[in-house]
């Protein structure tokens, strides 16, 4: 008997794709996209583990595996890359401000 | 020897046009006069030597000779060939012989005329143009001669141009003379979808002959052929054209009286009588006509003041004649009379001519008078050719070949349709009329002019080269005559036996008073002549000029009027009509209206057009510029813009 029933855990993946999402369109501050992102990343492998206790399957947890991979290579890349703007002289951390090319 | 001489005989009159025609102003009077008498004179002399060979020949024989073929299509072939049968001898023996004496006597007739050049070249072309059409034994090769007197006539009527009214003659001549060729090649084109495409003569009356042609077929074919030969030899209703003819000189007017174009249409009919003969109701409409014209002509001529005049409308009245024994059969008694008249009718225009030249140029009858006094010789060649014409009995010419036309007349009959029947008695009637009305009107003429108190004096001598023809053509019309004979007289049959031995009239059973009334009507028209003009003042004879039935018939403008009226109006009214040109407006309307829809279309589609490319220009910009905002480079829009349309792709998934 599950603590959670499949149908909870479909809830709770959504609010938490929902948060992440709203983050993403609400914050401008690049670091607080990127947490938002692997919000959204985490509801998402939270279906496969979700998935893969209802049908006793471990295939479920191999991707949460692979996904939390995925999301330690997508906050480090985005880490460096702000770093890495940072170092090129730009003072903000603003989304909104990188819309122009060239700069 | 016919082969060659046949081409030579036309050849010859042809080759003194073209050097006469060629030659003017290089040559004297005196040697044109020559050229054109010898080209002439070779011509009757070769016409002489043929008739001897052709009467030398068999009965039935004709001479052919095939010069080259003109045309020559599927279904239609043309040639110009000549044949010399014995209708044909007796013509260009007329034509030639005749035409011979007309040419010497104008040759002096003419001699002082500065365009004596033009007119032998024409005369000379005349003949041959005449001998064409007698001698075809194509009928589109006798066409040819056909227009070609009909050229020369009017060519010569119209001689001396600088006088409108002369030229207005020439084409009225032209004209009307026009609408009988127009009927002519109509007639012939019918004929032609008979016989398969040959137009020979021979070809023609034997598919005639042998039904190849409906008889509905035979009767428009005739009937063409009779339009065609009334409007040459003027007989009604295109009489008119004749005695404005006398425009021309004299010479001319006695060739076209006598020995030229207006037998032409006589010997059309002759030379088709097989047709003819196929066609009952066009004969018994030929016998009418010109038992109409006989009697129409002399009474014209009973009335007319001018010379010329009277001998032009006696001419009509002769020719009608010819067009009675034409209807009634007796064809061999219309070439008779063909060639008597030809005799008297030349030798009264001749000496009329003469008596006009040495008259100071007066024609009108009344102001002559008194001439037998003055010029003795030309009153004797006149009185002889009025006799004939007249056909006093036994000694002149007419009298015989009138008599023959008269005795065939009386035997006449047709048979008409629908039980509807002519007999000849009533047609003999009308002619014994008229020849008491021509023995009238003639020596009323010759009382006045002759006899009586002296009128304008006259002054020079006839010349010699002038006599002679007069003097042959006196014995003609005086001696001519007595190669046929009726049957009550004399039992003679050398005319009719000559053109065709196996059909010899002869109106033996004929009653005897026939002849008498032949002869005494001529005799009876000359007492009432005597009476009325001959020894009665010179006052009194005036007077029956002066009632007002008279003065239209007269001048002939009535004839002219109603033909003004009938014909001439409608078409003035037609022309004007078409000066206007409603068509042409109503054409021009409908293009400018056209025109107009069409540039209004066209700035329609135009503005139609460039407004849909504006807007959709316009359209265009606007969303362009509507996606240019989409892109406007911030992460959260776009991150936003895939949320968004994942949702709705989802809810359209879902929802549908």
């Amino acid at each position: 008997m599950p603590a959670f029933s499949f149908n909870d855990t479909l809830l709770l993946a959504t609010a938490l794709f929902s948060v992440g999402l709203a983050g993403i369109l609400v914050r401008r501050n690049m670091v607080f996209m990127l947490m938002s992102l692997d919000i959204m990343l985490n509801a998402a492998a939270l279906v496969f583990v979700g998935a893969g206790a209802r049908w006793h399957d471990a295939t479920g947890q191999v991707m949460f595996l692979l996904i939390l991979a995925l999301a330690a290579v997508e906050t480090a890349v985005g880490l460096a890359l702000i770093v890495c703007l940072h170092a090129h002289g730009r003072p903000t951390l603003d989304a909104d401000t990188g819309n122009l090319l060239k700069g | 020897m016919a082969t060659f001489l046949i081409p030579i005989l036309i050849l010859c009159p042809l080759a003194a046009s073209l050097i006469t025609f060629v030659s003017a102003g290089r040559m004297d009077a005196r040697g044109i006069g020559m050229v054109a008498c010898a080209g002439v004179g070779i011509s009757a002399v070769i016409s002489i030597i043929l008739s001897v060979m052709l009467l030398s020949g068999p009965v039935t024989g004709v001479l052919q000779v095939t010069l080259w073929p003109w045309m020559h299509m599927p279904g239609f072939s043309a040639d110009i060939a000549f044949m010399l049968d014995r209708v044909s001898m007796l013509m260009i023996l007329v034509v030639t012989v005749v035409g011979l004496l007309i040419h010497i006597y104008a040759a002096s007739y003419m001699y002082h005329d500065p365009g004596i050049a033009r007119f032998f070249a024409c005369m000379t072309l005349f003949v041959a143009a005449m001998l064409v059409l007698v001698l075809a034994s194509d009928l589109l090769c006798l066409f040819i001669g056909w227009e070609g007197v009909g050229l020369c006539s009017y060519l010569l009527i119209g001689f001396w141009y600088d006088d409108p009214a002369n030229t207005v003659a020439a084409r009225k001549a032209f004209y009307m003379t026009r609408m009988g060729d127009v009927a002519l090649l109509c007639g012939l084109l019918l004929l032609v979808t008979a016989t398969g495409g040959s137009l020979r003569i021979g070809t023609v009356l034997a598919a005639v002959a042998n039904g190849q042609l409906a008889p509905s077929g035979i009767n428009m074919a005739a009937l063409f052929i009779l339009v065609a030969a009334l409007a040459k030899s003027a007989q009604i209703p295109f009489q008119t054209w004749l005695p404005d003819a006398m425009a021309g000189p004299t010479p001319t007017s006695a060739l076209i009286h006598a020995a030229t174009m207006v037998t032409a249409g006589v010997y059309l009919i002759a030379r088709l009588h097989d047709l003819f003969a196929m066609a009952v109701p066009v004969m018994a409409l030929t016998a009418v006509l010109g038992a109409l014209t006989l009697l129409m002509g002399a009474c014209t001529a009973l009335v007319q003041s001018d010379l010329k005049r009277i001998l032009a409308w006696s001419t009509i009245s002769q020719l009608g004649y010819m067009f009675l024994a034409l209807g009634c059969g007796v064809w061999q008694a219309a070439l008779f009379h063909l060639m008597t008249h030809a005799f008297f009718k030349a030798l009264l225009f001749l000496t009329a001519g003469a008596i006009i030249m040495r008259a100071h140029h007066e024609q009108d009858i009344f102001r002559l008078g008194g001439l037998r006094h003055t010029m003795p010789g030309l009153t004797a060649a006149f009185v002889a050719g009025a006799s004939s014409l007249a056909g006093l009995p036994l000694v002149t010419a007419g009298f015989y070949s009138k008599e023959m036309i008269l005795s065939g007349v009386w035997s006449a009959h047709f048979n008409l349709t629908h039980g509807w029947t002519l007999s000849g008695p009533p047609l003999w009637g009308m002619a014994l009329l008229g020849a008491f009305l021509t023995a009238l009107y003639i020596f009323r003429c010759v009382f006045i002019v002759f006899c009586g108190k002296a009128g304008t004096g006259a002054a020079g001598r006839t010349s010699r080269l002038m006599s002679i023809p007069l003097g042959c053509l006196c014995i003609l019309s005086l001696c001519g005559g007595v190669i046929e004979m009726p049957d009550t007289l004399l039992p003679l049959h050398l005319f009719s036996g000559l053109l065709d031995p196996t059909a010899v009239l002869s109106h033996t059973h004929q009653p005897a008073w026939l002849v008498m009334a032949g002869a005494g009507a001529p005799l009876a028209g000359l007492g009432v002549a005597w009476v009325l003009w001959g020894r009665s003042s010179p006052v009194m004879r005036e007077i029956p000029g002066q009632a007002p039935v008279i003065c239209p018939v007269r001048t002939g403008r009535g004839m002219d009027a109603l033909y003004h009226y009938a014909f001439v109006q409608p078409f003035c009214l037609l022309a004007w009509l078409t000066r206007l040109d409603i068509l042409n407006h109503a054409v021009t309307g409908t293009g400018l209206l056209i025109q107009t829809a069409s540039a209004r279309i066209f700035r329609a589609r135009a503005d139609f057009l460039g407004r849909l490319a504006i807007q959709a220009t316009r359209m265009i910009r606007w969303a362009g510029h509507l996606l240019g905002l989409l892109h406007n480079g911030r992460v959260r829009w776009y991150a936003a813009w895939i949320a968004g349309g994942l949702c709705a792709g989802l809810a359209m998934a879902v929802l549908s």
